[in-house]
């Protein structure tokens, strides 16, 4: 049987990607935010995990604005980085495990989540940033140790699916993965986040006490968490920080009862406070 | 009935909700189309006749055309979106975020590398129309 057997929280700041594949990292300015991933890749390597659910947004690349599915699941047999206006990032081509993503979706649709499926599909910067940070440095050339069933949610054009929503897609997903009968260890990401505002006169805003609230209540409370109304985050976490309803999704794919691992936050990288959390099941 | 916005008392701030996502349609497609080298290219050899392809407002277009920021953002634009233009002409998420805030590149980056905005004093719009009249 397959199962999901830890969570991992990580912001996908795009200049974390530029500064890895211009070679940066070292840098003052980024040596404290890579700091923070080097348990985490220690950490990863350690789980031998064999699939990762890859919860993360598109940033008006690949879905432009005549199409804006809530929940887009990943069924292509492979996924290509994407051209965002600079060029693709230099990084491996994503590979799927196809036969568990239509298992997924089925499973899903049928459990009455209505998501969207993509058998054709490039993607950004929301999923190969959590990629690099957590499995390190890889060129065009590589390959990434893992497999990776993508879902890509809607967080740009306002409402994004509420945080309810999320964790019970989690629950949901967890069933699917629970279903299927391959022997597969599945750890699942929740990308995005944590608060930052990239536009207008507000744009800078970053609130550390509400980001280190939300990652406390993530672990100890995450369905009270999960009720919070978007103008909150909106509010509070600036007007791109409502990316982090994805969260959620990982959090309801778990146990109830986590144990927290790892956490680091920095700020800044570029516009955001990056935030990253690993939960692990107790019972695995 | 309308929908209550609660979201709009928010101060130097759009929420991108199917209103905006209406009005912006066509700018926005416009924008998202410069993620393509070759589409790039048309645009930056002539940019008025690349642009009537997509059928935006006068508003619109002077705005594209003058690249005023936070003008394209007030007429529907969103910022994933306009950055798209902003990367064509050579602008990073940060450096627009400066223009946006009329802070300027080095102030806001200073800002940043201080912990950034607080929420402090920023959550109402009634907090930034008290400080205008102070
Ligand atoms: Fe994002």
């Amino acid at each position: 049987m397959a199962r999901i057997t830890a969570g991992v929280g990580c912001s996908h700041v795009p200049a974390i990607g530029v500064a890895m594949d211009s070679g940066i990292t070292e840098q003052p300015y980024w040596e404290p935010v890579f700091e923070g991933f080097e348990k985490s890749r220690e950490w990863m390597k350690d789980q031998k995990a064999d699939v990762i659910f890859l919860v993360y947004n598109d940033h008006c690349t690949v879905f432009d604005a005549s199409c804006i599915p809530t929940f887009a699941l990943g069924c292509a047999a492979e996924f290509a980085p994407a051209d965002e206006g600079w060029g693709p990032r230099p990084v491996p081509v994503v590979k799927n495990h196809q036969k568990l993503a239509s298992h997924i979706a089925q499973s899903l649709i049928l459990d009455e989540f209505d998501i969207t499926i993509m058998n054709e599909m490039e993607v950004d910067h929301g999923l190969t940033v959590p990629m690099s940070v957590m499995f390190g440095d890889k060129g065009p050339d590589d390959k990434w140790p893992v497999l990776v069933v993508p879902l890509c949610v809607n967080v740009v054009q306002y409402p994004a699916p509420t945080g309810n929503r999320c964790y019970n897609l989690g629950k949901a997903v967890r069933r699917a993965v629970e279903s299927f009968d391959e022997d597969l260890n599945v750890v699942i990401f929740g990308t995005g986040g944590m608060s930052h505002q990239l536009q207008y006169k507000r744009a800078g805003l970053i609130n550390k006490e509400w980001d280190t609230d939300f990652l406390n209540r993530l672990t100890t409370d995450p369905v009270s968490l999960s009720q919070m109304p978007h103008v909150e985050y909106l509010r509070e976490a600036g007007s791109e920080g409502v990316e982090m309803v994805m969260w959620h999704v990982m959090r309801g794919a778990l146990d109830d009862d986590v144990t927290e691992v790892h956490r680091h936050y920095h700020v800044p990288a570029s516009n955001t406070a990056v935030g990253h959390i690993i939960l692990e099941n107790k019972t695995s | 009935m309308g929908m209550d916005k609660d979201y709009e008392d928010i101060p130097g701030t759009f929420v991108f909700d199917a209103d905006r996502g209406r009005e912006g349609y066509h700018l926005n497609q416009f924008c998202i189309s410069l993620r393509l080298q070759e589409n790039r290219d048309t645009f930056n050899t002539n940019e008025e006749s690349y642009l009537d392809a997509y059928p935006m407002t006068a508003e619109q277009r002077a705005a594209v055309l003058n690249r005023e920021w936070n003008r394209l953002l007030e007429l529907g634009g969103n910022i994933y979106y306009t950055s798209k233009l902003a990367a064509n002409d050579g602008i990073n998420f940060q450096d627009l975020a400066g223009i946006m805030t009329g802070m300027g590149r080095e102030a806001y980056r200073d800002m940043m590398l201080h912990g950034g905005r607080s929420p402090e004093g920023n959550r109402y719009q009634s907090e930034w129309d008290k400080k205008e009249n102070d």
